[in-house]
């Protein structure tokens, strides 16, 4: 497939791809059944405003984006526990006020400021060994989290019934952002900020058209994740094209192709079983 | 003597600026049916929220089968929400969401112990057939019905239902208030049901608590659907006569 697979950085960009795609998958099941695709968006130009710091600071970005991005997605939460402001408006808040943050770092930051560019795009080709343990990490800490997908769920489904049987759904929410925040911040590195959504929102919107039951939904969501980094990478390899954009045209192409399928599918089903 | 499954001394609740409740008591034995009537934001939900630990009292107390509001084993009450809070593109199937009752988290996989007792309960509300039918494919009545069951499959001492009968079809409310009567008859689990109706005060229920921020009257049916407070509670002579006209 790939005439490249024994380059260590053919290697490094296709097992970060598959695991970004992994987690972002996994949470985007949640943010697009919570109607938070906003959120993923606001996170990552959150992401910008800690890899500005980092690089005013002059430390490797991920140490600083992390925890920046954890603190403004837990200040998004906090804003919408305390308030009647709708979730896009809280995000709208913290997406400007984080941007703005890291133009203000970088306009502080004597000298070339590439590196905060490439964030904007990402890399995937660029993924260094840190990165890859880094994302390795994550995916262990979601994997430790596992208990709290039941919960996770129960309170996407009906809020009221999980905090009627005394679920902890406030906590949980702090919990499934900050590591919403972490998922996106690694992501970044790959496919830049402003492409990070499609990671969490198309896979499991596609998977949304044929599910039937959320563990499903997770599962498909998964899978079309992986299948597209994989058929991404090689489309950007052999057109000689972005890897990240390649990949997420690669996202829409099977959300479109499945909309058409499920839509005929129903058809079908509806014109067998008219419903009176 | 008859040991209580609900105890409200003097409760008041404020949400925000706004009392909804104002010190309202009433005793409320256990295997008993009650209805709780009143006008529109006459705090009839939110004394179910309270009861259920959902909204904190502001003055006052309560105790549910013999705990403070939310500190009771939560499986010991079943909860009916309206059906308007949920989130009707979840995808999920009937038997997921009465599972989901059983165990208290949504089901990633679903055992056949687990398969079998929420079968059970589907069968007791009539409801069998739906239990592979997607959430998001079911009438307001067949999903009031898979709530009822999801209650009942916990085998609770109590049961909440808020305004069950809302926009839902006559089989579905039939069920609903069959189910209940079975609940009256049995004895052995206690029924709080918040409504509009009061015709389902005069035929399923052992007591009634009339609301209008204070309890306008609690008791039986008899006592306290009369029409000098019915008008107490519903004020306006045009209110009453539609209250009445449900009767």
């Amino acid at each position: 497939m790939f005439e490249g697979l024994d380059q260590a950085f053919i290697q490094r960009a296709l097992a970060a791809g598959i695991l970004v795609a992994w987690l972002g998958s996994y949470f985007g099941a949640f943010v697009v059944q919570r109607g938070l695709s906003f959120l993923g968006d606001g996170l990552a130009h959150a992401a910008f405003g800690g890899v500005a710091l980092a690089l005013l600071l002059g430390i490797e970005p991920l140490w600083v984006a992390v925890p920046f991005t954890v603190a403004v997605a837990l200040a998004i939460t906090w804003v919408r526990e305390r308030t009647r402001l709708g979730a896009d408006t809280t995000v709208g808040i913290f997406f400007s006020v984080s941007v703005a943050l890291g133009v203000v770092f970088l306009s502080l930051k004597r000298g070339y400021t590439a590196d905060a560019f490439t964030f904007l795009f990402g890399s995937i080709l660029a993924v260094s060994g840190v990165d890859l343990w880094i994302i390795a990490l994550v995916v262990v800490a979601t994997a430790l989290a596992w208990p709290l997908w039941g919960r996770w769920a129960y309170a996407t489904f009906d809020r009221e019934l999980a905090l009627a049987d005394r679920l902890p759904v406030t906590r949980d929410d702090y919990l499934l952002t900050a590591y919403i925040a972490v998922a996106v911040v690694v992501g970044v590195k790959l496919v830049g900020i402003v492409l990070i959504t499609a990671f969490l929102v198309i896979p499991a919107a596609t998977a949304r058209l044929f599910a039937r039951s959320f563990a499903t939904m997770t599962l498909v969501a998964q899978g079309f994740g992986v299948a597209s980094v994989l058929a991404g990478l090689l489309l950007s390899y052999r057109l000689d094209i972005p890897s990240g954009a390649s990949i997420i045209l690669v996202q829409a192409g099977i959300f479109f192709a499945s909309m058409t399928v499920s839509q005929a599918v129903r058809r079908r089903s509806e014109a067998a079983s008219p419903r009176a | 003597m008859s040991t209580l499954a609900v105890e409200v001394r003097d409760l008041s609740v404020r949400l925000g600026e706004r009392t909804v409740l104002e010190q309202v008591s009433f005793a409320l034995p256990a295997g008993a049916v009650l209805a709780v009537v009143g006008p529109n934001g006459s705090g009839k939900s939110t004394l179910l929220r309270t009861l259920l630990g959902l909204v904190p009292a502001s003055a006052g107390s309560a105790l549910v089968l013999g705990y403070s509001p939310g500190e009771g084993p939560p499986s010991a009450i079943g909860y009916v929400p309206q059906i308007k809070t949920l989130d009707r593109t979840f995808p999920g199937t009937s038997i997921d969401l009465v599972v989901s009752g059983i165990r208290r988290r949504w089901p990633w996989r679903i055992s056949r112990e687990e398969r079998q007792r929420a079968l059970t309960a589907l069968e007791l509300i009539g409801a069998q057939g739906l239990a592979d039918q997607a959430v998001a494919e079911l009438s307001g009545g067949e999903l009031q019905r898979v709530y009822l069951a999801r209650a009942a499959a916990r085998a609770p001492r109590l049961i909440m239902l808020d305004e069950p009968a809302t926009g839902i079809d006559m089989i579905g409310e039939e069920s609903i208030y069959r189910f209940i009567d079975a609940c009256r008859s049995e004895g052995a689990v206690t029924v709080i049901i918040v409504t509009h109706d009061l015709s389902v005060s005069h035929h399923h229920a052992t007591h009634v608590l009339l609301l209008n921020r204070r309890a306008v009257g609690f008791g039986s049916p008899s006592a306290i659907l009369t029409e000098d407070a019915l008008g107490r509670a519903y004020g306006h002579k045009e209110h009453l006569t539609t209250a009445r006209s449900h009767v």
